[in-house]
């Protein structure tokens, strides 16, 4: 890992949080629904740092989460979070922007919005509620098809995000893309 | 922002970071296999307890807690109802108890008493070729990022607001990664001017094991 590599993973992490701090954003392609862009932040962390180092950046987030700053959507933070019920939800973000990554990676020919938006739904929605699905299980000892039908409450909004993923990804100047995602010698 | 810490400081400040920590560990596995309800709300009117005794700062810390209601509360309907009441009742107190136990780890202890606590745990770093000082480098760094992008998003929304009249939105995002990239960048360059490196060093201080 380069200097370069470990200042953007830092970057990234505070880039979630920043997101998830600020006020609600207009989202003009849903009718201007506000949402909160936390989860945003982290499919860009994906797309745009790729599997290892957006890996790097969502552990470095929750571990300054665990520390006690209160940097998840609404201010909260501290150990606190880890035994809720939505704790899966959270910890399914690394193997969630992992996959992100990878399919990004994966499809070099597509236009990179299209892409973006698709690894979004994949890894940043699929693999993020099988994890915080398992979570509510565990948590509350709800039965799985009923934690599955609670959590599918939350999908709408996630999938506005996972297409503005790739809307700010087409929007990128392609120049940050790429020195995002081309490791640097 | 909400902070966590508690700055009074209490008996439980004086507890040691990696003893509290090693506290909820043991007291989240002892709890899961309990599923008699009361035996729980014991548990967590005890916990009250705790919190009445660090004083008033503390209690009203348990507001923290709103957020999470209606969750719980969709939750304990939803079991109570296609389930058992009783169920229902012990999984809502369980939460409750884990969450406000955590939560008092979190309101005692600094930051830094809890990066030392990792320092041990962090160490075989080295061993995959990697500067055990870089945890710590980024969590600052992460600290010290977060509020220079909130103030760099303002700034931007305010411009954004005066040209369109309208609330942010997404098309702001693109432009402000860019330039948080470019900033990053930079930081990168400063720290390797700084003689900066993610791989251990390798000149070892005097007494220091090679």
């Amino acid at each position: 890992m380069t200097t370069r590599e470990f200042v953007r993973v830092a970057l990234f992490a505070a880039i979630i949080a920043a997101l998830g701090l600020l006020p609600k954003i207009d989202l003009p392609i849903a009718a201007g629904v506000p949402v909160t862009a936390q989860t945003l932040g982290v499919m860009l962390a994906g797309v745009l740092l790729g599997p290892r180092s957006g890996a790097a950046a969502v552990v470095l987030f929750i571990a300054v989460v665990a520390l006690g700053a209160p940097l998840l959507a609404g201010g909260r933070g501290g150990l606190g979070v880890f035994f809720g019920p939505t704790v899966g939800f959270l910890l399914g973000w690394v193997p969630g922007v992992i996959v992100t990554g990878l399919i990004f990676r994966a499809f070099p020919k597509l236009p990179a919005g299209i892409s973006a938006a698709a690894a979004s739904i994949l890894g940043g929605i699929g693999v993020v509620y099988a994890c915080g699905i398992a979570g509510l299980v565990l948590t509350t000892g709800m039965p799985l098809a009923k934690a599955a039908l609670a959590s599918l409450t939350f999908l709408p909004g996630d999938l506005l995000k996972a297409i503005a993923t790739g809307v700010v990804v087409a929007a990128m100047p392609a120049s940050a893309r790429m020195r995002a995602s081309v490791p640097q010698p | 922002m909400i902070a966590g810490y508690l700055a009074c400081p209490t008996w439980l400040h004086r507890v040691p970071a990696g003893l509290k920590l090693g506290a909820i560990t043991v007291l989240s596995l002892l709890v899961l296999p309990v599923m008699d309800w009361r035996v729980l709300a014991a548990g967590l009117v005890l916990v009250l307890v705790i919190y009445a005794s660090l004083g008033r700062e503390a209690l009203r810390r348990l507001a923290l807690l709103k957020p999470l209601m209606p969750l719980l509360l969709a939750i304990a309907l939803l079991q109570g109802w296609l389930e058992a009441w009783p169920a229902a009742a012990a999984s809502i107190t369980r939460i409750l108890l884990m969450v406000l136990v955590a939560s008092l780890v979190t309101f005692t202890t600094t930051m830094q008493s809890m990066i030392d606590v990792l320092a041990p745990v962090l160490a075989p770093l080295r061993r995959l070729g990697l500067n055990p000082r870089m945890p710590a480098l980024a969590i600052a760094l992460v600290l010290r990022f977060v509020p220079v992008l909130l103030s760099a998003w303002q700034q931007r929304e305010e411009a954004w607001r005066a040209r369109t009249g309208r609330r942010a939105s997404i098309r702001l995002i693109p432009s402000f990664i860019a330039e948080a990239l470019r900033m990053a960048d930079q930081v990168a360059e400063a720290l390797d001017a700084r003689g900066f490196n993610t791989r251990p060093s390798v000149h070892h201080l005097p007494g220091d094991k090679p």
